[in-house]
């Protein structure tokens, strides 16, 4: 399907490429980039605003801004790039996922991810089973702008799903010249580990066993090999990124199309992507131009083989004196610990190169995005104007798993085999009314319309096999699809006297599926003012202030993020077949009551913005400071139950306020601006402090909060604690006690409360693993044909759980008397400690930290082929370096628990750019 | 002109003929799903539905082993009931001590518990799930309500029947309530789900509650072993009985023995009950076949899989140099062992219910978390009475006994000596035939109440007894009675005598402001 999509596509660009003159010569504007244009065009929502016009929080980052090299997904183009939004990518997977974060976190228990919308579709953030994250399947090359809207009187026109901010992604759009131009890009990258985790060498374990271990220890010892597991799953990894661009069209059918292919492996080893992505778009003018269409079209296909990620906590923790090979050839040769039955120990840690190899884990995912969009000008009345819009963003994948029947992994089934497919649809329809008026020195701007979403999403529910095909029993199941639907009425005015003073009012009204009939509606309203100082008499002759403008905002949002659909419905559930009860000698499959919360409410948030924009001299110095306070009412959050009071103890309610405060610079400064050298510095900075204010509906001074943070070592322990007063994810540890030479005391905690016992009651909130102020830094330097890009990032005051020294720094973690040895974090050489202290606060380091993110040296060699054709060449690193006390891999760990996360690479990139 | 206000009206016509044909969409129900509303109109629904109850105490979620849990706030595999049950009532005593780390397990044997402890909480959500379980069953087949949905007939006789086993579920579990908890938030049938927050009662109250239950179904239920197997019948509200009446000066302050006697004799006088031969065969599994098992929650390999019940109580008695395939399993855990206290109750070397594993284990335990510390116990296996290995190695056959005949004899010997009215050779005769199934040669001139809880040790050990027994002989807490490790040293000390109820968890405590904490928490 998605191949003959691309056909047609590429058959229509043909065409319309044979309707223009020949191809042109090079364009390439060479000139340092105008530094924050006022006339900039904004993406706001239902329509653009220019810059200077803007009175909400709004950051929009262009294409020429973007960082460059392997980059993947989209959010990573504008990392350090946006004041107040944290972009934390997931690990070093490739076509991994970031965790989001603008202006700090918003909810406890429901989604904290901004909403985005993709030319003009409101995305899901569900990917599609198989799917490494949806934002993965979008070409980062074929995006023009990313439009990050923070205060909610940007973001209120997005109503209920808008309380984390919203991010606008638009795709680049043909250009309305006569020639036609084509770009042809190219990146090869090589990646690497940077760094291991401290694990003993295999002779500094083996003398630690002798001297610490009993016979039982040693006796499992093999003497005679040294096995750096880390080394054997990890590897030097290719990839490539091919672009080709096609821009063109006269006057009435400017059209792109736009063919790339990201092929990338894994830095562990059997992992790879490979997606290949198309995109068109066209828009054409009728009706003497009354009538403006717009039509995109987005596909990829990516091809996905997962690497076992279950090797990397393997190769941590594998006995280093263990050969990778066993001699005997069973479990696929591979060395495996074995019981006296000769089995594999259930308990113990399979060999990671044998979890590599042994597992062959492929999805293949499409996704294919469309809208149409009619922008008619009325003839009656041109001031007028009505749009409409159709879209539709379909996902579909299958995939497959298959693990040899030696494999020690899965030997008591035979191996295993399964196959699965998952599918999203989801289609929009937007319609609305502009008017546009001048009255005078007045400008009046207003919007009214409706819009409708639905989605559908589905993943199959395959039974599993053995190797061999033999069904394994219980496995399977029905299919559970999800279906919300989401309704909305929105309107905005825009007003202006004079281009000094700005009002921006805006309501939507928002219906979902997804709540109780009582509480499905909510109204969402924001109003902003405005003022722009330097247009006021006294300042618009200054030649030191080029731009002064004061805004005001305030607004309401939702988060209906829940994760069960239906929850607020009495239902019954059945019982799968391995969980049936023996009556006599028949099995009863059964039926479970469930809970539910016939009351469920959406979050709503209220935000106020103070903003004021700036620039300096001839706006070389420019610049904005926001301070917001955000307050979120009704969290939904996973409480537990008064006992006997619903069918099941824990229930998603409406329980809890919370607040984030804080303060966000940019500043942009053309330091140097000569015709062969340029030299731009870019700072962001932001402050954000979170506070649970409420927790209880009846408030508690002794109530401890909501655990969570769950953490590597025993079943069911946590580390992070939410309480009324305290950042979220707070940790929640007992402070270590030390002995003078400064080493941590075994089991010796301080006894906080005094009552000369320590017990669970002396642990107290100990740091957050949020940061408190997020930095990035850029440079933009220009001298004669080279450029110098570098980005770097910082982030303060967040704290982190060093889960594998806690985990894998004891003692005890050696020895297993299941009958085999686990190697042990170097940490256990300074603390000595015997038995894991999990909740110890010597495990919360500072994990602050200084990243040079980027650096990309750019060469123009300009026109080659006789002036046909211009060129560029780049050489990248990206992760060139951190700065930090933390002991561990790498500092920055979205969930703040480091454990066994799949490494960042450091990634060297060489990159050509050809235009005709 | 004409053509213009044509296509405007038609864009306007379009958008607005949209708009009304999708509000209707937010009206959506769910697929597959079993509404409240329908799932009782149709009575092959009702056996799934007292299945279910039945299964709360053996499974933790719809999944089996895992997925869809019950209760939340814990690991599904820690949250079974028996898996709770088993911890609370036995590692707080001399019968078991556990290796792990998970969170406050240690605390059970430490006698450290708080208001806090995840483990306690666990126990306590369980209960009270399966109460409400049986209250939205119970709510649902009222007389009336089963006329307005047209079950007549042997329906609703069928129907009334579920009922008053789901009524006994829920007695059973109020016993567990007025145990380990005393003083506890009271629901029934008439406490409508999402309702109002619950009053706390009293232990006589509740007490008097579960009685008034147990005997308006005494009659009702089937006559023993004309049930199915796994679903309850008059003997085992006949052993709930008699288990409350032994208890009832702890509960009440007011001894019921001539009561606890009569009981366990009705069961005792039951035709079809008889000890079985060998004492090792009623934990092995194929042990649904015994016909000294009176009531058991029942597990098996491939229908009710979990990493509770008797997957944990085998799985993770093995570590050390036990061989796992001898249990009949795929691997141990390594966690649980005994203390001295209970392998030196064994003090006749002939008696084969002290089921120890010794090879590479120390008696005395230096280090609780080292396994090979304390005798290791293989009481329970996957292994059937003729040597076959269970349907599956990770998930185990074996059903967990909850009444057997054994103990009716050593609630009757107990209830008499401590001044019920009951025949005292019978008793005395009852307590021999325990003795010579168990090998013992010796024989017994007399008995007495030392006798007694020791003798409930050796044959009724990891069964779940034993934090009752001692607290109602008043060796639970203080310093009369310490074990290894009691109280957190090595030898054992004295703790407070609060602890002989645990405290109610905090977060109900937070949830519901009807509550009052239990003494010394």
């Amino acid at each position: 399907m998605v191949k003959q999509l691309i056909k047609i596509s590429f058959c229509m660009t043909l065409m319309l490429s044979l309707m223009s003159p020949a191809f042109a010569q090079n364009t390439t504007d060479t000139s340092s980039a105008k530094v924050n244009a006022l006339n900039d065009v904004v993406v706001v929502g239902y329509g653009t605003v220019k810059k200077k016009d803007l009175t909400g929080s709004v950051i929009s980052i262009k294409s020429k801004d973007f960082l460059q090299g392997n980059v993947t997904s989209a959010e990573q183009l504008i990392n350090g790039k946006v004041a107040g939004a944290q972009i934390t990518t997931d690990g070093g997977a490739p076509g991994a996922g970031s965790r989001i974060r603008i202006r700090g976190n918003a909810s406890i228990a429901g989604s904290n991810d901004p909403l985005i919308v993709i030319d003009g579709t409101p995305v899901t953030d569900m990917g599609v089973a198989g799917s490494a994250n949806p934002l993965s399947m979008i070409n980062p090359n074929d995006i023009e702008s990313i439009d990050v809207l923070k205060d909610a009187s940007a973001t209120a026109i997005y109503g209920v799903r808008a309380a984390n901010g919203v991010i606008i992604i638009t795709t680049k759009r043909g250009k309305n010249s006569e020639n036609v131009q084509v770009t042809f890009s190219s990146v090869t990258s090589l990646s690497y580990n940077p760094k291991q985790l401290d694990m003993l060498k295999a002779n500094d374990f083996k003398a630690l066993v002798k001297s610490s271990g009993n016979q039982n220890w040693i006796k499992l010892l093999d003497t005679v090999n040294n096995t750096n597991w880390q080394n054997q799953v990890f590897r030097t990894a290719l990839a490539t990124d091919n672009n080709l661009s096609i821009t063109g069209g006269k006057t009435l059918y400017p059209y792109r199309f736009s063919l790339g292919n990201l092929s990338q492996q894994g830095i562990l080893k059997t992992g790879s992507l490979n997606r290949t992505s198309l995109a068109f778009n066209v828009t054409p003018m009728f009706w003497d131009n009354h009538l403006k269409v717009d039509v995109n079209f987005k596909a990829s296909a990516t091809g996905t083989q997962f690497a076992n990620e279950g090797a990397i906590g393997s190769a941590v923790t594998f006995d280093p004196t263990k050969p990778i090979n066993s001699y005997g050839g069973t479990w696929g040769g591979y060395y495996e610990w074995l019981n006296q039955s000769g089995n594999p120990i259930p308990i113990a840690p399979r060999n990671p190169v044998g979890l590599l190899n042994q597992k062959n884990d492929l999805s293949n995912t499409y996704r294919t995005m469309g809208n149409v969009m009619f922008d008619y000008k009325t003839h009656f009345l041109p001031a007028l104007r009505m749009v409409m819009n159709f879209a539709y963003d379909n996902q579909s994948s299958n995939g497959s798993v298959f693990i040899p029947a030696s494999a020690a992994t899965n030997y008591t089934t035979g191996g295993y085999s399964s196959k699965y497919e998952g599918m999203s649809k989801n289609k929009l329809f937007d319609f609305y009314l502009n008017y546009v008026k001048d009255f005078g020195a007045a400008n009046l701007n207003v919007t009214a319309g409706y819009s409708w979403q639905d989605f559908y999403s589905q993943t199959s529910n395959n039974p599993s096999y053995s190797a061999n095909g033999t069904m394994i029993p219980n496995t399977g199941g029905l299919v559970t699809p999800s279906f919300p639907n989401i309704q909305s009425y929105f309107g905005r005015l825009n007003f202006n006297i004079k281009g000094k003073y700005y009002l921006t009012a805006t309501m939507r009204r928002d219906g979902s599926s997804k709540m109780p009939e009582a509480n499905r509606w909510a109204l969402f309203p924001s109003a902003a003012l405005a003022w722009r100082v330097s247009e006021e008499g006294f300042l618009k002759n200054s030649n030191t202030i080029s731009n002064l403008k004061v805004r005001l905002g305030w607004g309401q949002t939702g988060n209906p993020s829940l994760p069960v659909d239906f929850i607020y419905l009495a239902k019954y559930t059945p019982g799968a077949s391995s969980a049936a009860y023996q009556f006599g000698n028949t099995f009863i499959n059964t039926l479970r009551p469930e809970g539910y919360n016939a009351d469920i409410k959406w979050e709503t948030q209220t935000t106020q913005n103070v903003g004021i924009d700036f620039g300096f001299a001839n706006n070389r110095i420019n610049g904005s400071v926001d301070i917001y306070n955000k307050k979120t009412e009704n969290l939904i959050n996973y409480i537990p139950l008064a006992a006997g009071t619903n069918l099941t103890n824990f229930m998603w309610s409406n329980v809890g306020n919370m607040e984030n405060k804080g303060f966000e610079i940019m500043l942009n400064a053309q330091i140097i601006d000569k015709p062969n050298f340029t030299w731009d510095f870019g700072i962001t900075f932001a402050q954000n402090k979170n506070t649970i204010t409420k927790l209880l509906q009846v408030q508690d001074s002794n109530y401890l909060g909501v655990a969570g943070g769950g953490i590597a070592g025993g079943v069911g322990n946590t580390i992070q604690m939410n309480s009324v007063g305290n950042s979220i994810n707070s940790f929640y540890t007992y402070q270590q006690v030390y002995d003078a030479s400064g080493k941590p005391i075994e089991g010796v905690y301080v006894d906080k409360n005094g009552d000369g016992v320590v017990d669970a009651k002396d642990k107290s909130l100990f740091k957050s693993s949020e940061p408190t102020q997020i930095l990035g830094f850029t440079n933009n330097i220009r001298y004669n044909k080279w450029t110098l890009n570098m980005t770097l990032r910082a982030n303060m005051g967040q704290y982190i759980y060093n889960n594998n020294a806690s985990n894998l720094g004891t003692m005890q973690n050696i020895y297993n008397s299941a009958g085999y040895l686990n190697n042990v974090h170097s940490s256990v050489l300074t603390t000595n400690f015997q038995a894991p202290q999990y909740w110890s606060n010597y495990y919360i380091e500072n994990g602050s930290f200084l990243r040079m993110d980027n650096i990309n040296l750019g060469y123009n060699v300009g026109s080659i082929f006789n002036k046909k054709a211009s060129l560029r060449l780049s050489a990248i690193v990206q992760n060139a370096f951190v700065i930090t006390k933390y002991s561990g891999i790498d500092p920055e760990v979205s969930s703040g628990i480091d454990n066994n996360k799949y490494p960042r690479p450091r990634i060297f990139s060489l990159g050509a750019n050809l235009q005709f | 002109m004409k053509n213009i206000l044509f296509k405007s009206l038609t864009i306007l016509a379009l958008g607005a003929g949209m708009l009304a044909s999708c509000t209707r969409d937010l009206n959506t129900s769910p697929v597959n799903a079993i509404t409240s509303a329908t799932v009782y109109a149709d009575f092959a629904n009702y056996k799934p539905i007292l299945a279910k109850i039945y299964a709360g105490y053996a499974v933790s979620g719809q999944e089996g082993p895992a997925g869809k849990p019950d209760i939340a706030g814990i690991d599904e595999g820690f949250s079974s009931y028996i898996r709770q049950y088993f911890k609370a009532q036995e590692l707080t005593t001399d019968e078991a001590v556990i290796g792990w780390n998970d969170g406050t397990i240690k605390d059970y044997h430490w006698m450290k518990w708080t208001s806090t402890n995840e483990f306690v909480a666990a126990m306590y959500n369980r209960i009270f799930y399966q109460i409400v379980l049986c209250n939205e069953f119970i709510r649902e087949t009222q007389d009336d309500k089963l006329a307005a949905r047209s079950i007549t007939g042997a329906n609703a006789d069928l129907a009334k029947m579920y009922r008053d086993e789901a009524r006994f579920c829920r007695a059973l579990s109020y016993w567990h309530a007025l145990d380990m908890f005393g003083n506890v938030p009271f629901v029934t049938e008439n406490d409508k789900v999402g309702a109002t927050l619950p009053k706390q009662t009293d232990r006589a109250t509740l007490f008097a509650y579960i009685e008034g239950e147990l005997l308006a179904i005494e009659n009702t239920l089937k006559d023993p072993k004309t049930n199915e197997y796994g679903r309850a019948d008059k003997a085992a509200v006949w052993m709930l009985l008699a288990n409350l009446y032994l208890n009832a000066q702890v509960y009440t302050g007011t001894a019921k023995n001539t009561e606890a006697a009569t009981y366990a004799k009705k069961v005792m006088d039951v035709t079809g009950y008889t000890l079985e031969t060998k004492y090792a065969n009623l934990f092995l599994a194929d042990n649904h076949k015994s016909n000294e098992i009176i009531f058991a929650v029942n597990f098996d390999g491939n229908n009710t899989r979990t990493y509770g019940g008797t997957t944990f109580l085998v799985h993770a008695a093995v570590g050390g140099s036990m061989s796992a395939a001898a249990y009949g399993v795929d691997g141990g855990w390594g966690g649980l062992r005994t203390t001295a206290g209970l392998v030196d109750k064994f003090t006749d070397t002939a008696d084969k219910r002290g089921i120890f594993h010794t090879a590479g284990q120390t008696k005395a335990i230096a280090d609780i978390g080292e396994f090979t510390n304390g005798y290791a116990v293989g009481k329970y296996k996957n292994v059937t009475s003729t040597g076959a290995t269970g349907s599956n190695l990770t998930f185990v056959d074996t059903d967990f006994p909850i009444f057997r005949l054994a103990e009716a004899y050593l609630i009757y010997a107990e209830a008499v000596k401590r001044g019920g009215a009951g025949d005292a050779t019978l008793a005395l005769n009852k307590l021999a035939a325990l003795r010579t199934r168990a090998g013992i040669t010796a024989s017994l001139a007399s008995y007495d109440l030392n006798y007694i809880i020791d003798e409930r040790a050796r044959e009724l050990y990891w069964e779940g007894h034993r934090r009752t027994d001692l607290i109602r002989f008043g060796l639970f807490t203080s310093g009369t009675y310490v074990w290894p490790w009691k109280g957190n040293t090595i030898n054992g000390q004295s703790v407070e005598t609060w602890r002989a109820l645990f405290p109610i968890p905090s977060a109900d405590i937070n949830a519901n402001p009807n509550l009052v904490q239990n003494t010394g928490y």
